[in-house]
């Protein structure tokens, strides 16, 4: 928790209580489906009136892919890769699609579309990213952003995020999502205007830092064992494959060195010529087959890293939940605490050791206008506090866990 | 006893040799027979080293019986080698097994060693027991059927060390010599077995390490199946493909393990034994231009009238003959050799297809089987 140095007088004011969602987007929406129990859009600040954004009325593609040059913010050249992304919305009830809308957007901006959804929602699981950088590389594999193979399945993995959020019932709704598809230029400031990035609890950015829980959800902690589990039993899978792959790769390419050998030895002999020339060309399309072979792979291998995402992003809400359930218990903490002194206050009463009462005895009683003014300060804190427990509360209630991780795995592709 | 495609079967009786394999180019009935098997190790005060069982059944009239069984060690090899170059110099001697291996492909260096060195040496006793020649040569005989202290007796006759040595060292001034005169079909050879000596140890070199790569791919599948399983305990919708996919990969690795072995006894035994023919062809062509050259310093000897013209005349006919020879038997015998090397390698390689076809087949069925059952879950 994040608090100013302690001195006396700090000490008798709640630590500030940082609400962890925006009020308005996620809540609101989330509130409205507690109350109604339905579907139905809610307007708000947050949500889409004019647009009804489900997944049933527009269609989404990532269709191309561009290398770009420009210049970055340290105004030095550098080369990048941008999307094309295409929007139709089915309008007419023959089911007829529109073009709608098609721009360009690079891999960061994705990235600043899904941390902004991760600030807005913390109690979703959000749909994961591909990789950044290739990981899990076996040696041919370059880890090159800007190979044609990786450049191929990156367009598949983003069309896949967007496909997967406009399908997410509170996802859909945003009115940032809708402009990432929409508007082109200053989308950037307009995100960064929201100022997500300071909300963002810098809390969970420390891996390590552990919050002790008292009551801990016995089904976040389930939750955590799961995700832990999986993210670990992915990264072995994936390690493992790699190296599968480099190993058939070096059975294939050495077969390919007979061809050569063979070719030459053609040359000395009479009957056995043609039987080794046509060996030695065989030879070398056997091991020029793997290529293909393991790039087919790689998209089964980015199917498995994809759930490890899903997995890590299951693991960040989970955390967040700790968190705030940690910072509700030290609301609730500090609120019977307050109410303590209030009572003892009121009553003259002094049970517990306090600074007040060591100053009191040094420096004399203060005066009962003082004393009254005090009691009201701790009932206007108390009063607060209650509200603030009441919303996390409610937040808390909110972080559901979505089926949608469950489902995704049981419609786990066949592989080879 | 192995019984692997290599050993003629063994006959019970003389009348049984009757229906045999055909082995290597003899159409004719085969009519000795040679095992070797049972290695044993034995230990003196002065070394240890292991001895070979050799059984040898035949129906041949100079032979005093029509089985034997011997023990021999690598060194009565070696000798029994020795003598048939020395006897038949423009022969293609077979290859023996080398001394050590320096890098071999086997992990254990003791068992497998052994048993590499075994097959070796029964292929080699049985080429020789297949050429036309090389069958009827008489220190052959002895190795196979004399006792212990016989052979070491029989060891002891013939030209001494030092007069051996002497010879070498001439040998080397005179092959040079020869190489100059050399017949223009000789060149042709010539060119031949340096062109096959290169290409066949690249083979050799990559087929080994074909294997070892399989042998790690395989290492690592062992390792690949069964995290598979451990992922199923934390799934329970996906209990079954899971088990179901490593049990896949678990075929899979044991198909290659099969497709391994295929390769260390079709391929590499063959291509490497080629390899020690490759070096025994060099020293046949450095023999049959010793030979040569021994003739034509006489005739140059001649030529300048140096010692007695009468002498020399007539040294020069021998010697003459003795070229002729060589090189007819040379000649002879190297047909026969690009014959059988061709259908070795022809049927190594085949062999080495046919173990890739059925690899690759079973991998196919079980992806098939395995995409079913996955179709049946979704």
């Amino acid at each position: 928790m994040e608090q100013a140095p302690p001195d006396l007088e700090r000490q008798w004011q709640p630590a500030p209580l940082e609400p962890l969602g925006h009020a308005d987007a996620g809540l609101q929406a989330a509130v409205g489906e507690e109350a109604e129990g339905s579907r139905d859009e809610v307007p708000g600040d947050g949500t889409m009136t004019e647009n009804n954004f489900g997944l049933k009325k527009i269609e989404i593609s990532v269709s191309e892919a561009e290398k770009r040059t420009g210049r970055n913010a340290m105004n030095m050249q550098e080369t990048y890769t941008a999307y094309l992304i295409e929007t139709r919305s089915v309008e007419h009830t023959d089911g007829q699609s529109v073009l709608t809308d098609s721009l360009w957007r690079r891999y960061s901006e994705f990235e600043l579309l899904r941390n902004y959804l991760l600030v807005y929602y913390p109690h979703i699981v959000v749909p994961p990213l591909p990789e950044k950088r290739a990981e899990f590389v076996w040696h041919k594999l370059s880890a090159d952003n800007m190979d044609p193979d990786f450049v191929e399945r990156r367009r598949i993995g983003l069309e896949n995020f967007l496909l997967r959020v406009a399908s997410h019932p509170i996802l859909c709704r945003d009115k940032i999502f809708y402009l990432f598809l929409t508007q082109e230029g200053n989308w950037k400031e307009t995100v960064n205007e929201t100022g997500f990035q300071l909300k963002a609890d810098s809390r969970l950015k420390a891996l390590n830092a552990t919050f002790r829980v008292k009551n801990p959800d016995k089904r976040f902690t389930e939750l955590k064992h799961y995700s832990d589990e999986l993210q670990s039993v992915i990264s072995h899978l994936l390690r493992v494959r790699a190296r599968v792959a480099d190993r058939l790769y070096g059975v294939y390419k050495v077969h390919g060195n007979y061809g050569r050998v063979f070719s030459e030895w053609s040359a000395i002999e009479k009957e056995m010529g043609d039987g080794l020339q046509s060996a030695g060309h065989h030879m070398d399309v056997y091991a020029s087959s793997i290529d293909d072979i393991l790039e087919d792979e790689e998209h089964y291998a980015d199917q498995l890293k994809e759930y490890l995402f899903y997995a890590e992003a299951l693991r960040a809400v989970c955390r967040k939940h700790e968190l705030m359930q940690y910072d509700l218990e030290m609301a609730a903490q500090d609120l019977a605490s307050k109410k303590q002194q209030c009572e003892e206050l009121a009553t003259g009463t002094v049970r517990t050791f306090s600074l007040k009462g060591m100053t009191t005895k040094l420096f004399g009683q203060e005066t009962p206008e003082q004393r009254e003014a005090r009691i009201k300060v701790l009932e206007e804190q108390i009063n607060e506090g209650e509200q603030q427990l009441k919303s996390k509360n409610l937040e808390g209630r909110e972080f559901k866990f979505g089926p949608m991780l469950r489902n995704a795995l049981a419609r786990c592709n066949p592989v080879k | 006893m192995d019984m692997n495609s290599f050993s003629p079967m063994m006959p019970t009786s003389p009348l049984s040799m009757i229906n045999q394999i055909k082995f290597e180019d003899e159409p004719d009935l085969k009519d000795l027979f040679i095992t070797v098997d049972e290695p044993e190790s034995h230990v003196t005060t002065i070394e240890t080293f292991i001895t070979y069982r050799i059984i040898t059944k035949t129906s041949r009239g100079e032979f005093d019986s029509s089985e034997f069984e011997v023990r021999r060690r690598y060194q009565d090899f070696l000798w029994l080698k020795g003598k048939l170059e020395e006897a038949h110099p423009t022969l293609i001697i077979p290859p023996l097994p080398e001394k050590f291996i320096v890098k071999g492909m086997v992990e254990r260096f003791n068992d497998d060693f052994i048993e590499t060195r075994r097959k070796a040496l029964h292929k080699f006793l049985n080429r020789i027991a297949d050429h036309p020649t090389l069958t009827f040569n008489e220190d052959f005989k002895v190795f196979l059927t004399a006792q212990a202290w016989e052979l070491s007796s029989h060891k002891k006759q013939g030209p001494g060390l030092l007069s051996r040595m002497g010879q070498t060292v001439r040998a080397v001034a005179l092959s040079m010599r020869g190489v100059k005169s050399r017949p223009e079909e000789f060149m042709e050879m010539n060119n031949f077995i340096e062109v096959f000596s290169q290409k066949i140890n690249l083979i050799d070199k990559i087929s080994q390490r074909i294997y070892k790569e399989e042998r790690e791919y395989s290492d690592e599948m062992k390792e690949y199946g069964p995290i598979h399983i451990l992922w199923s305990a934390s799934e329970e919708d996906l209990v079954d493909t899971l088990k179901g996919i490593a049990s896949c990969i678990d075929k899979c690795s044991k198909a290659t393990e099969k497709r391994m072995c295929g390769l260390s006894e079709a391929l590499l035994p063959v291509v490497h034994e080629y390899v020690l023919y490759s070096e025994m062809l060099m020293g046949v062509m450095k023999r049959r231009d010793q030979i040569q050259a021994e003739l034509d310093s006489k005739v140059e000897a001649l030529t300048y009238k140096k010692a007695d013209t009468d002498l020399l005349t007539e040294e020069i006919g021998k010697l003459e003959d003795k070229v002729e020879c060589a090189n007819n038997a040379l000649k002879a015998d190297w047909e026969r050799w690009r014959h059988n090397m061709q259908n070795d390698i022809k049927s190594a390689f085949t062999d080495m297809a046919e173990e890739n076809i059925q690899y690759y087949e079973q991998i196919r069925n079980r992806g098939l089987e395995k995409s079913n059952s996955l179709y049946d879950l979704t």
